[in-house]
């Protein structure tokens, strides 16, 4: 294999557990978001823009979908003769296996894929994240500053500081300190878990970290730490820009109606760095002539018969006569039923929504969440708050529409 | 279906679509929001099995060549077959119109390939059909040539189509190329099915003779020769052979019962992906029976029209019974009726334009009004 100056490895084995019934069957990266995406078309589109070729995914939580999803890759124009999209599981070797323990060390685990492209420079992505970022510019960063790791960082509000990777730098920005999740922080330059680094460097505390059996062997809170304490050379890279981790169900809702704004501030619009998805080949969308749409993303071979408003459908969501849809965001191939009214709710792919049925209250502002393949039949009433799974629908009155041995 | 070809035959042009023919070949014409004509008989012959396709062009093939490429979207990459693209040759032969010229240039290819059987089809019908049953009917008949035809409610404009006269058992016994006084309703839908041992027959036999044209020629010439047979088909069919035709076909989408037949029933329309975000509507936008392609940013007015990718129509715009092409863009306060905007136009502010439904009025590519 020739020689490649940087290849990027995407971490897509999460599960985002608090992400709860959504990624029951599903790894966070495999999550739909933005009406038509799936949240690792951001990261991959990213590495394509970039004009990075050569990418592993490192998977290991629930990966059907993501696999066949991703494909070889060609959907984001990495299907290439040399490098191009690898799905990188865990493996047996000849002295055993075992899971990807963390972060680390699943980039780790996979030295010798790394090794066969024998690269400068190895980036360290997240497929959790929405973002647009050009990462070709933060390598002419790194290189300038001559640096062994470069971070990116992005500012959030100081309020929030808790929650994030805090990164404490000097004027240069060279960072100084790291701090994960302060109460007091210092700085409010937040990691955005996109890193580059010199690989003959750390491949070596990679390999250091595997023999420290303290490790938890977690880019944050073990490789970038040692590598602080050993005064490498480390920047913060700034930069500016819609950067979201949707990690709970409210944030993955939230993010979803910033689109919905007049001009949100991630464009999906620009034709110079277009946001790349698997097609589902279906017809443009049709709208009837007693539909109402205000505020709305609608995606192909959607039909709209009823009302929508301040939300978005997903490719293939039939919505009925006299229905109205209010600040929800339906997942592909929903199909709803006449005269259903919902209100801020998210309805994953392939559920059934009877007539008359009701999905969360007018004045309630709590976010309802329907899984993926129920059955909501005709007249039920499901509260605002609620969130409807495998496991409970029953006590809702609902049915699924999972063949029995799916069950579990 | 592996032992099947297709070849479409896109050397045909229709003078009466004026504008929109102007800087491409028939099949290559957009329409229904995202696709152009030969979409919908690729994906037949994809959806039905078909894994090698040749396409005879004539002039203006760059628009299609952009649209196919390699055939990735229709899963035409193949080691084996896949799709051709048959380029015109210099006129050898001497010969004035006709498509035989264009079969006959391409001869290597069709002798070549592994299969015994080819499905023929013209440029600019609009159906989906799963051509196995057709393909079955043939070799179960024992026909030597099956052509698909369809039984018109209205049969004044016999003078559009070739009419077949069909007998009891299901043979053609004569056939009319546009003709003005025929009074059957049959009519050919452009799609044979032979084996190519046939064509590769009919196509020396015109050569030879110095006849140019496969179904004058080839077929009609050759009626009692070898056996004719029809297959019918019921569902929905235009043929895009003027302006007015084209209007009707893409206002036709907007009946749900056609939209779901045509994009659904017998199996998926493929086309060239754009990676198109979702359509946006804002909150001040009144959209209404409309067919609507990804990528469109709406803020004004939209009544009865269809939208292709990318169209913008900006705050106080007003839209009725128009088909708007794609990247099109209609300016704040413009009134457009019955008009047809080909690809990249611009309508800039307060505008006014209006054609009649019986007369569309067309904006030719990249326009600026």
């Amino acid at each position: 294999m020739s020689r490649k100056e940087c290849i990027a490895m995407l971490l897509a084995g999460g599960q985002g557990s608090r992400l709860g019934i959504l990624t029951k069957k599903l790894a966070k990266p495999a999550v739909p978001f933005g009406g038509k995406y799936r949240i690792i078309d951001f990261t991959l589109s990213n590495c394509s823009n970039s004009g990075i070729d050569t990418v592993g995914v490192l998977t290991q939580y629930q990966p059907l979908v993501l696999n066949s999803y991703i494909g070889i890759g060609s959907h984001w124009n990495l299907d290439r003769k040399n490098g191009g999209v690898t799905v990188l599981p865990p493996y047996v070797r000849d002295k055993g296996g075992e899971w990807y323990k963390g972060t680390a060390n699943a980039v780790y685990q996979n030295i010798d894929f790394i090794d066969q492209y024998n690269p400068e420079y190895v980036l360290v992505v997240s497929g959790d994240h929405i973002y647009k970022m050009d990462y070709s510019l933060m390598m002419d960063y790194h290189k300038e500053k001559n640096a062994d790791v470069t971070i990116a960082v992005i500012e959030v509000p100081w309020e929030e500081t808790f929650r994030f990777g805090i990164m404490n730098t000097n004027e240069e920005c060279a960072i100084e300190e790291f701090e994960e999740k302060p109460v007091n922080a210092k700085n409010n330059l937040a990691s955005m878990g996109v890193y580059i680094f010199n690989w003959e460097k750390l491949r070596s505390y990679l390999i250091e970290d595997e023999n420290d059996f303290e490790s938890s062997h977690d880019f944050g809170k073990n490789i970038i730490p040692k590598m602080l304490h050993d005064q490498q050379k480390m920047f913060a890279y700034p930069f500016k820009g819609y950067w979201k981790d949707v990690g709970t169900l409210d944030s993955l809702w939230e993010a979803n109606m910033d689109l919905l704004s007049d001009n949100p501030e991630l464009n999906l619009y620009d034709n110079k760095w277009k946001v790349y998805s698997v097609n589902p080949t279906q017809p443009p969308q049709y709208i009837a002539p007693e539909a109402v749409i205000s505020k709305a993303l609608v995606n192909e071979g959607c039909q709209v018969f009823g009302e929508v408003k301040n939300s978005m459908l997903f490719p293939g969501v039939y919505v009925g006569e006299g229905s109205v849809i209010e600040d929800s965001v339906i997942m592909p191939n929903v199909k709803i039923g006449k005269n259903v009214y919902i209100k801020k709710a998210i309805i994953a792919e392939e559920t059934l929504l009877e007539d008359c049925c009701q999905i969360g209250q007018k004045d309630n502002t709590g976010l309802t969440v329907i899984a993926e393949k129920m059955k909501i039949p005709q007249g039920v009433l499901i509260k605002s708050n609620s969130v409807i799974s495998l496991e409970n629908y029953q006590e809702f009155g609902c049915e699924t529409r999972l063949a029995n041995n799916e069950e579990e | 279906m592996k032992d099947v070809m297709g070849i479409i035959n896109d050397t045909t042009s229709e003078e009466s679509l004026k504008g929109i023919t102007y800087n491409r070949s028939l099949a290559a014409v957009p329409t229904g929001g995202r696709y152009r004509l030969i979409d919908f008989i690729l994906s037949n012959m994809v959806n039905s099995g078909i894994r090698n396709v040749g396409v005879l062009t004539q002039n203006n093939y760059g628009s299609l060549m952009d649209h196919v490429r390699t055939g990735y979207e229709w899963d035409l990459v193949r080691k084996k077959d896949g799709l051709y693209i048959l380029p015109p040759k210099y006129n050898n032969l001497g010969m004035q119109g006709g498509d035989i010229q264009y079969y006959y240039n391409h001869l290597d290819y069709i002798q070549s390939s592994s299969q015994n059987y080819v499905v023929i089809s013209g440029n600019n019908l609009v159906f989906n059909l799963d051509l196995r049953k057709i393909v079955e009917k043939h070799k179960e008949s024992k026909a030597d040539i099956t052509i698909l035809y369809k039984e018109m409610e209205n049969i004044s404009d016999n003078h559009r189509y070739t009419m077949l006269d069909i007998n009891q058992e299901g043979r053609i016994t004569d056939m009319a190329v546009n003709t003005k006084r025929h009074k059957g309703n049959k009519t050919s839908m452009e799609l044979y099915v032979m084996e190519k041992e046939i064509l590769l027959d009919l196509i020396d036999g015109c050569i030879s003779r110095g006849y140019c044209d496969l179904v004058k020629d080839g077929f009609i010439k050759n009626i009692d020769k070898y056996k004719l047979y029809g297959y019918r088909y019921d569902g929905y069919l235009e043929k895009i052979d003027s302006i007015q035709s084209y209007y009707k076909h893409n206002m036709d989408l907007l009946n749900t019962n056609i939209w779901n037949e045509l994009f659904f029933q017998s199996g998926l329309v493929h086309t060239k992906v754009k990676d198109e975000p979702p359509a946006k509507y804002m909150e001040h936008s009144t959209v209404k029976n409309a067919m609507v392609a990804n990528g469109c940013v709406i803020e004004g007015s939209v009544e009865n029209s269809i939208l292709f990718r990318g169209v913008k129509v900006h705050k106080g715009a007003v839209i009725k019974n128009c088909i708007i092409m794609q990247k099109s863009e209609i300016k704040e306060g413009a009134f457009i009726e019955n008009v047809i905007i080909d690809k990249e136009v611009c309508i800039t502010a307060g505008k006014r334009l209006k054609g009649e439904i019986s007369y569309p009025i067309v904006i030719e590519k990249k326009a600026i009004i």
